[in-house]
Formats: C-alpha cells, structure tokens, sequence
C-alpha cells in the first residue's frame, strides 16, 4: 500500500514537472478552464439557489387568488364577489386585497403600494420596504410625498421601515391602510383589486377554481401552485438562456483542449518513446498522462466552483445583477440560502472534467502503445 | 530525481494538500452547517411576511409591472401600451412563455 502510494506520488513529481516545462500554456489553459467553470456554476448555483427560494417563501401564498378581467384585462373586482366567493362548497375564507403600483419619477422607479389591514397604521403613516428607503434615502420619522390620484401631494409619514432581510420580498414595497391606500388612489369604496381565498382542503383548489371560473365567466383564478410553477419556468428558462450564450465559449474551450490535449506534440511522443526506452510501462505513461489530466481539471473545476459559490452566496451574485436587474431602479440586496445539490456538482464534473482527462489519455495511449524507436523518432 | 529532495516539499505533497483542501472545502459549501439556523429564521420571518400580506411574487423584476407580479400579470400586459406595441423592457426579453403553451403542460 506505502509502497503503491509512493509510486503515485514519483509519478506525480514527473507530472508536475514535466506541466511545469510548459508552464506558461498550461497555466493559461488552467486560467481559462477555472473561468469556464466558475461561469457554469455561477449559472447553475444561482438558478438552484432561486428557485428554492421561491419554492420556499410563496409555498405561503394565497391558496387560490381571483382576479377579475374586462376585455382580458384586470380590473377592480366588485365587493360582493366576495359573498358569492364564500358560497362555493369548499372555500373557507374570502377576503379582497387592496394593492397596486406607483411611479416615483423622482427615482424612475415603480413601488408595489399595498395596504396592510393587519399593521396599525394611521392613514398617513405608511411602512416601506428597505431598498425603497435606500434608493430614496428616507428613514423612520420622515415624511414620503405621493402623488394623490386627485391631483394635490399626499404626505405620509414613515412609521417603520420592513426587515431588510426580506428585501427579496419587499424590496419595493409600500403599506399604508385601507382608508389611506382609497385616499391615495381614490378607488371607489366596495371595490378590491382582487381576492384570496382560504380553501377547506388545498387538494380542491383546483376543483373550487373551476366552480369559480363557471360561476363568474369574467374571473380569473390563480392557483398557488400556477404560482410556483411560474417561478420554476421562469428560472429554468433563464438559466437555459444563459447556458446557450455560454455555448460559444464552451465550444471555444473545448477546441482549445482538445487541441493542447489530444494532439501530442513530436516533443512530447518523444517523451513518451525515451521514458518507455528507459524501462516505463505503458501503464506507467497511462497513469503519468492521468494524473496530468486530473490534476489540471479538477484544480480547475474546484477553484471555479469554489469562486462561483462564494460570487452566487457571499458576492450577492453580482455577476448576474444586470441580467436580473434590466432597467430596474430597485434591485434588492439579498442573500441566498446556500444549496448545494450533489447531483449538480456531478453533472458540472461530468461535463467539464471528464471529457479533459479521455482528451488527454487517448493520444497517450497511442503514443505508449508504439514502438519505443518510433515514438522517438516522432 | 525526487529522492534528492526533501520529502515535505516535495511538489506532489504540496498538490495534494492543495486538492485535499479544496476538497474539503466542497464539502463544506455543500453541508453548510454553521449558516442553517440563521437562515432558517429568516426564512420563517419571511414566510409570516407572505401569510400576512398575502404576497404572491419575488421583488426581483421591479422594472416593469408584470415583472414585478409575473404570476399575477395577465396574458396581454407585456403588450399593453397600444395594439401591436412591441415589449422593451430587457426583463421581458428573458421570461419564458406562459406554462399553458409549453409543449407538454406539467
């Protein structure tokens, strides 16, 4: 076994010598290969990252949402919906929410103006979410003017401002109540944007949403799981997209590496014909051509993955920001849940380290399998 | 060759911790152990959050107003501003097809 071990470790010391010869090729290549992974894993690290935490904060979302629609568009949703709502067998609970949007051209931003009927606030005190505060530069106590739909400036004050961990949440979010939110946007009393519902058995949902869709032809359910399924389409999509825009340089890698690892240059077929000369196995140039393929993809591959962990979980993915961000004024500053799934971590190694070592172990077969005066020869 | 050096630095000791390190390091980024509590609490906060406000959406697309409601937005809203009006927003440009037109509907 020590012995075995040793003899691992002299063809090591060869490898590394003989990577180090032409350093300056393999330390580019090892550069480009740790740059190409981190890329992948950023993307795929993300993507998981995402979507779980998706899957994990709406798993509480309204069970069934109904909107209503004129002309296929939302519109404001009558009052007494809501009595007809609580009729259908199987709903436990109705209520309307009052929610809708604001444009700031102060900041060119669009907040997400809600009330909040659990929070006591006044009507001019109003809660806002910790970017808002941020990019307006506001703070508890001070007085936030909105544009009343009637026209004169509506002054609130800022009673609190929301947890800045739940920025991924509430990073645009304004609350207010009932009568302040009515006040605001002058809404018309007995009207909500939509309605949640509380169904007895969550397995019915989709049964109540077909009651409803019959008995009022101008709504529109949302299911809670419509909700998730949305989120996992959205982020898998994304992440498609990103891997096809990564596609161009993978298949630039992947010529660069083959070409350095499959085509042996006469150099170093002579290598191989002296060290078979000197009394090499071939098994011995097998082992030594392995170990320069592992050794070199699989540094790559942790430092990439390593460095894409640390961007995706510590940095605030501020690689992919722009990609998220678009035009958007308020961008939340989260951190997400680390996830590590042990399948992704194979995949990316079956993909990228993989191929690199049979690249780099065919060609040495070859040149181990022939005559050593050949080889030599070149 | 190696037999003339010291066996503690010899190279291939020194790549092996170096992997055995970076080894070890995967490892932990893949049990995580030190910050599951802390994120548990967040995310038990943040649920209460939703189950008050009944929030249906993240607050990652803010740019636009069926980005920032994605599974609220109607079918049209993409395309509100006139007939035939074109989207622009960059956000809108990488959101997928609505679930009901995918080939095969999970």
């Amino acid at each position: 076994m020590r012995a075995s071990l040793e003899r691992q470790k002299y063809l090591i010391d060869y490898t590394l010598a003989s990577l180090l010869r032409r350093k300056t090729r393999n330390l580019g290549l090892l550069l480009v290969y740790t740059l190409l992974v981190f890329l992948f894993a950023s993307v795929l690290l993300l993507g998981q990252a995402l979507r779980r935490e998706a899957a994990t904060l709406l798993q509480d979302a309204p069970e069934v949402i109904v909107q209503r629609t004129v002309a296929g568009r939302h519109d404001l949703l009558p009052a007494d919906w809501l009595d007809h709502l609580r009729q259908i067998r199987g709903v436990s609970e109705a209520r309307g929410r009052l929610w809708g949007y604001y444009y700031d051209p102060a900041v060119k931003a669009n907040y997400t103006v809600m009330a909040a009927p659990e929070r006591p606030l006044a009507e001019g005190e109003i809660l806002i979410g910790a970017t808002l505060a941020r990019v307006r530069g506001i703070g508890v106590g001070d007085v936030f003017s909105l544009r009343a739909a009637g026209g004169p400036p509506a002054l609130f004050k800022v009673a609190g401002i929301l947890e800045p961990s739940s920025e991924l949440l509430s990073a645009d979010l304004l609350l207010l109540s009932e009568t302040g939110f009515r006040a605001l946007f002058q809404l018309p009393p007995e009207r909500y944007t939509d309605a949640v519902l509380t169904v007895r058995n969550p397995r019915e949902a989709g049964t109540i949403a077909q009651k409803i869709a019959l008995s009022l032809p101008s709504s529109r359910p949302i299911l809670r799981s419509e909700i998730l399924r949305t989120y996992d389409a959205v982020f898998d999509w994304r992440e498609s997209m990103t891997f096809l825009a990564l596609g161009a340089p993978l298949l630039a890698f992947a010529i660069l590496a083959w070409d350095k690892a499959a085509g042996l240059s006469a150099e170093e077929k002579r290598e191989i014909g002296i060290l078979k000369a000197i009394g090499w196995e071939t098994g011995d140039i097998l082992r030594m051509k392995l170990w320069e393929g592992a050794l070199l993809s699989l540094t790559a591959f942790l430092l990439g993955y390593l460095l894409a962990w640390w961007q995706v979980f510590h940095g605030g993915a501020r690689l992919f920001a722009p990609v998220l961000k678009g035009w958007a004024v308020l961008y939340p500053d989260f951190r997400l849940t680390p996830t590590v799934e042990l399948r992704q971590i194979l995949v990316l190694l079956a993909v990228t380290v993989a191929p690199y070592i049979i690249a780099t172990l065919v060609p040495g077969w070859r040149a181990a399998i022939a005559d050593p005066d050949a080889a030599m020869r070149g | 060759m190696s037999a003339r050096m010291p066996p503690r630095f010899r190279p291939s000791n020194i790549v092996l911790t170096l992997l055995a390190v970076l080894l070890a390091l995967l490892g932990l980024t893949m049990t995580g152990a030190a910050r599951r509590s802390q994120q548990a609490d967040r995310a038990a906060a943040d649920r209460a959050l939703v189950r008050e406000l009944g929030l249906t959406d993240l607050s990652l697309f803010t740019e636009a107003r069926y980005g920032r409601h994605l599974s609220q937005a109607d079918r049209h809203s993409a395309f509100q501003d006139h007939p035939a009006a074109l989207e622009h927003f960059p956000s809108g440009g990488l959101l997928p097809p609505p679930p009901h037109l995918a080939p095969d509907p999970r």
